[in-house]
């Protein structure tokens, strides 16, 4: 039996941060708004005993339950999809403030090129710099029009920065708190990468600095540098997420019915309109309809699409004709980067999320690319984020992996190693894409996310380039050992990595190129939106979130305007 | 919030001489006494869990091995793993085993929160985990493998052996040379490797980690409310772990 609810305005497929932001905009809009979330209320108030690196970090606690839904992969299409069946390369999140609770809180802008990629590529390099296979577009944004969209995303989390990026996008604003607080290790980065003629700047930061009121009358404490950040909720409310921010605004206007246990199983159409979504909740087991004017998808790249897919909207992506557009330009990241062995002794252990110090010199088009096999690049940074016993065991080259020897150099240089890490820009291939597995169920009956997805000759050539420059950088710091990272080769779905996926519903700016404009609406379903990271049409150089949040809100911005008018937003 | 219940808890330790493993029980892991570490003498055996609550129950109870001989088995490949040596205990000194012993009765024995449907196929490494055992199934046969190879190699118990004869049979799993059923050697050891850190550096309160000895020897605080006050300081700071549950 399937019960339906009354109607209402909106309904939001998930909790994260776009959720949160489409919830607390609409709902200060007078709009009736439901909040669907899978996963289980939570708070600052569960958060207390977080400092505990084995249940959170190694055993992911607070992360997505795999027994009950994972995706499925394979490097090629040649290869048989076999389930994720642990997490690793990515850590999925579930629960009230779904990845924001447990994500470091680096925060960034797209630099205005990722915006007009294609445009800015050909025009300095002609258009055959990239082989046809790498399916670059613009966005259907510019910087310059979502720039009031970043400016009210950094407000609401309060980020804490400095605006001494000479290659950033123009901002109307300063930063709302200051930048964090520097140390020995950042100091020394800052310097090193000066006498090499590069601009370093502080990492902008949703850890903030100092108790901050945000615009929505929301306080966020200050950051304690406690070491359990990346991976744990934050015990003092001093990290941004939605929980903090966006759904108590929301919940404060009485216009929002936020519910758990409530997957989403399909969304509900009729003509070419949607009707609302049908959900499981997953402790009773009962089935609901709950009937909606627009339907928001806020539940991660790889359930967005999923969503899409099994509700038959829109055309999925086949690689053989390239035709179809739901599921291609997935894209991922690349982390090239130095290990640095020093004779002194750091205080690794203490640090936050986002305390670091980075350089864009070699991001995005700041530097020539004529004589480079690649386009893009990636931030370079050195991040102090706490340094955790159990999952950091660095030892110089040729140590073996366990015995004596093992034991008394990982211990040695757990407070004498540190990284120089970047986050390399990926581009759109043919070839990497997302469908729907044919085989493997998650606990619904639905079929698994499937991702197609590997390294491409783009990523290897940057990877090799910028792990060089991070090991200048480290050779300038005075580290007595450098070790850039190994080459890589094929995309590896067990270690950790980032969970910066993006692709598969992309903005664009005509209904042949991608899946939603640049409100975020369906181009075939007026009142459907959704909005994740997979509405970028690459993936940067840099973490995604401060980009989503903007278009989080620019989503909102839709959505309550076609709640007065209808109609297609462009 | 917590410094006072610090002190007071590090004189605690010091007063009772827990730390220094005067409240033994023995008996216990009588299985353990004759291991021969390097020739080193044997292992220590006191109690003590590092923890609060010292003179109730036994952590060194097994919750999941049924037999001495398995169990040391298991002690004795982690204590290989991560040694006892000048800076301080070994595996078998943290408690290592018994963290194991515990974490695969539970949880992460039973792949309670890993996606464990069929069809299982092998894949490529870069597919990552496709068995259909769970670690607990993983560990149970690791063990007795690595008993029957030193019967095989060198008619002997595996804790009877030489440490040098146990890292070649132990190398041997490493390099996924030894024949196991639904699983590789190789992923065996890896997670072999992986549980003997994650009972050498987790909280005390999971059984491993005994008197917060792992974080101590690699200079790690464990859980510390704030370094808001030194974060800026270029000195390196030496501070007295704390456990969690202490505030
Ligand atoms: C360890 C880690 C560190 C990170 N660090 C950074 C960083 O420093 N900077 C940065 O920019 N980004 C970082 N990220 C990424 C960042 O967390 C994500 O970009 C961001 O949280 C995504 O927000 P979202 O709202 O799109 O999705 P999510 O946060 O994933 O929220 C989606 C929600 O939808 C729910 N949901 C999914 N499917 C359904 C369904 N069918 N029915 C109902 N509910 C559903 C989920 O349970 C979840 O709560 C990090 C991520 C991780 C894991
Ligand atoms: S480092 Fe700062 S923001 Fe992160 S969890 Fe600790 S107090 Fe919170």
């Amino acid at each position: 039996m399937v019960t339906t609810l009354p109607s209402v305005d909106v309904v939001t497929v998930g909790v994260g941060w776009t959720g949160g932001i489409v919830a607390a905009e609409c709902s200060k809009a007078g709009l009736k708004v439901v909040g669907l979330e899978r996963g289980q209320k939570r708070g600052t108030e569960d958060y207390l005993n977080v400092h505990d690196e084995y249940r959170y970090a190694i055993r992911y606690d607070i992360m997505q339950n795999l027994s009950k839904e994972t995706v499925s992969f394979r490097n090629n299409s040649k290869m048989r999809a076999l389930p994720m069946r642990q997490l690793g390369s990515f850590l999925l999140g579930e629960g009230l403030g779904g990845s924001g609770t447990h994500w470091n809180g680096m925060s960034y802008r797209f630099l205005p090129y990722d915006f007009q990629i294609k445009t800015l590529t050909d025009e300095r390099y002609g258009p055959n710099k990239l082989d046809p296979d790498y399916l670059l577009q613009d966005w259907a944004l510019t910087y310059d029009q979502l720039e009031p969209y970043f400016d009210k995303f950094e407000k609401t989390a309060g980020i804490s920065g400095e605006d001494k990026n000479p290659f950033a996008g123009k901002r109307a604003n300063p930063f709302p708190t200051p930048p964090m607080k520097m140390t020995p290790m950042l100091e020394q980065f800052e310097k090193a990468a000066k006498n090499l003629k590069l601009s370093p700047y502080m990492v902008p930061s949703a850890n903030v600095s100092e108790v901050y009121k945000n615009p929505d009358g929301e306080t966020i404490n200050a950051c304690q540098y406690c070491g359990f950040c990346e991976r744990f909720g934050c015990e003092y409310g001093a990290k941004s997420s939605a929980e903090i921010t966006v759904v108590p605004t929301a919940l404060k206007t009485g216009n929002f019915d936020l519910r758990f246990n409530s997957n989403v199983v399909e969304i509900l159409k009729q003509g070419n309109k949607v009707t609302g979504v049908k959900y499981i909740d997953t402790i009773s087991g009962e089935e609901f309809i709950q009937p909606a004017n627009v339907v928001v998808l806020t539940s991660y790249v790889f359930n967005n699409a999923k969503l899409l897919m099994i509700s038959n909207i829109g055309q999925p992506y086949d690689p053989t004709t390239g035709k179809g557009t739901l599921g291609r330009n997935y894209c991922y990241q690349i982390l090239p980067g130095a290990a640095g062995f020093f004779d002194e002794q750091y205080n690794t252990f203490m640090g936050a999320g986002s305390l670091g110090m980075t350089v864009d010199d070699y991001n995005g088009d700041n530097f020539d690319h004529s004589e480079l096999d690649f386009i893009h690049g990636g931030n370079i940074a050195l991040t102090q984020t706490g340094t955790r016993p159990i999952g950091s065991n660095p030892t110089p080259p040729d140590t073996p992996t366990w015995g004596p020897e093992f034991k008394k150099q990982s211990i040695h240089y757990y407070t004498r190693s540190f990284g120089i890490g970047a986050q390399g820009a990926s581009m759109p291939h043919k070839e990497n894409y997302m469908s729907l597995d044919t085989v493997y169920k998650d606990a619904y009956g639905l079929p698994l996310m499937q991702l197609t997805y590997n390294f491409t000759d783009q990523d290897r050539a940057l990877h090799k380039f910028i792990s060089a420059r991070a090991a200048d950088i480290m050779k300038e710091m005075g580290a007595k050992t450098i070790v850039p990272s190994a080459e890589i080769t094929d995309y590896n779905i067990v270690p950790y990595q980032t969970t910066h996926n993006t692709g598969g519903t992309v903005m664009s700016s005509t209904p042949e190129n991608g899946v939603v404009n640049n409100y975020l609406q369906h181009w075939d379903v007026e009142n459907l939106f959704a909005v994740s990271a997979g509405n970028f049409a690459h993936n940067s150089g840099y973490n995604p979130t401060g980009t989503l949040g903007a278009l989080a809100y620019r989503c909102a911005e839709g959505i309550i305007n076609y709640s007065k008018s209808g109609g297609s937003l462009v | 919030m917590s410094t006072e219940n610090n002190v007071s808890r590090r004189d605690f330790l010091k007063t009772t001489g827990i730390a220094a493993g005067t409240l033994v029980g023995g008996g216990l892991i009588g299985g353990l006494v004759g291991y021969n570490m390097n020739g080193k003498g044997t292992a220590t055996l006191d109690h003590g869990n590092g923890t609060t609550n010292e003179a109730t129950g036994s952590p060194k109870a097994k919750m999941f091995f049924m037999n001495e001989r398995d169990f040391s088995v298991l002690s004795n490949a982690t204590e290989r793993i991560f040694p006892e040596d000048d800076l301080g205990p070994g595996a078998i000194g943290l408690d290592v085993p018994y963290f194991i012993d515990h974490q695969l009765a539970g949880q992460y024995g039973s792949n309670s929160k890993e996606y464990m449907h069929g069809p299982f196929a092998e894949g490529a490494p870069t597919q990552g985990y496709q068995s259909r055992l769970t670690r607990a199934e993983i560990f149970k046969q690791g063990v007795q493998k690595i008993e029957a190879e030193a019967q095989n190699r060198f008619k002997k118990g595996f804790s009877d052996l030489e440490g040098k004869q146990m890292d070649e049979i132990l190398t041997a799993f490493q390099k996924g040379e030894i024949q196991m059923s639904g699983v590789t050697s190789a992923f065996f050891f890896i997670l072999l490797r992986a549980a003997t850190l994650e009972g050498a550096y987790a909280d005390p309160m999971y059984g491993g980690n005994r008197n917060m000895d792992g974080w101590r020897m690699k200079g790690f605080p464990g859980h510390q409310m704030t370094y808001a006050t030194q974060i800026e300081d270029a000195k390196f700071q030496k501070i007295e772990p704390n456990p969690l549950g202490n505030h």
